[in-house]
């Protein structure tokens, strides 16, 4: 017979490897939702979306204004790949970008972080990629826990009704 | 519309749990509805209701950056008042439509 019962979702593992700002707020955006439901959850920030936990840059992520075909311009037509390419261009629609979210009551990134610990998800640097990126702990967010390695990573993966989202 | 006598009143409630009418409820309901999640409440608890309640009177979205941006209680707070459930048990209790929010 076929079981009725509800089966949860007890712990989620997100992992971001871009630095985009639409995949790192992808990223915060599931997590917080996560948190938000009661769900266990960890943040594992890798490559370039260590970005989006480091100091310097986490508060002023960029979206692709070229090789980024759902781009439109204000009003809905398509944005020329040549314009994209202008210096300041990238930077300009950027920060249009984050205006508009702000007007939504999407937090910027260091807010954000801050939202996803105080509910008590957990945030993590892969330690290859800030090797490689030769970041310290002091560089990333206070809200980042630790520097860990993938099989730790995996460790904290545990449990069967656990999953892992790569955004 | 499932009915549910709550405190000694019916009400109409959601699939979920939600009161349908929010001027249904009083603060007898909130703390037996409370008392169901396993929360007690305070008077911070009635606070944050209370001001959940303003808000959703006023026809505003609810997130939980407002609330912690209301000088009540800021997040951390809210999550220590609300286990596992800032928006989702709040919203309950107060007696208020389920948050249509991401964030």
């Amino acid at each position: 017979m076929e079981s009725k019962e509800k089966k949860p979702l007890e712990k989620v593992c997100i992992i971001c490897a871009k630095g985009n700002l639409e995949d790192v707020y992808a990223t915060l955006v599931m997590a917080n939702g996560a948190v938000m439901e009661g769900i266990e959850t960890n943040v594992f920030f890798t490559f370039f979306g260590l970005d989006g936990i480091t100091k310097k840059t986490m508060n002023n992520l960029h979206t692709a204004t070229t090789g980024n075909p759902a781009m439109r311009m204000p009003g809905g037509l398509p944005f020329p790949t040549m314009l994209g390419g202008l210096p300041g261009v990238e930077s300009a629609v950027s920060g249009m970008m984050r205006k508009q979210m702000g007007e939504l009551d999407m937090p910027p990134v260091d807010e954000f972080l801050e939202m996803i610990t105080a509910g008590g998800g957990t945030i993590y640097a892969c330690k290859l990629a800030i090797d490689m990126f030769k970041l310290k702990k002091e560089d990333l967010s206070s809200e980042v826990k630790d520097i860990i390695t993938i099989g730790q990573f995996y460790e904290l993966c545990d449990g069967d009704r656990t999953q892992i989202i790569f955004t | 519309m499932p009915i549910k006598t709550i405190a000694g009143v019916d009400l109409n409630i959601s699939e979920e749990g939600y009161l349908e009418d929010m001027t249904q409820w009083n603060e007898e309901i909130a703390k037996e509805i409370a008392s169901e999640i396993g929360i007690e409440l305070t008077p911070k608890h009635f606070e944050v209701i209370n001001y959940l309640r303003e808000k959703t009177a006023a026809k505003e979205a609810l997130t939980i950056r407002q609330v912690g941006k209301s000088g009540i209680v800021d997040i951390k707070g809210l999550y220590v008042l609300f286990p596992k459930g800032p928006l989702k048990f709040s919203s309950k209790i107060a007696g208020i439509p389920k948050p249509t929010s991401c964030i």
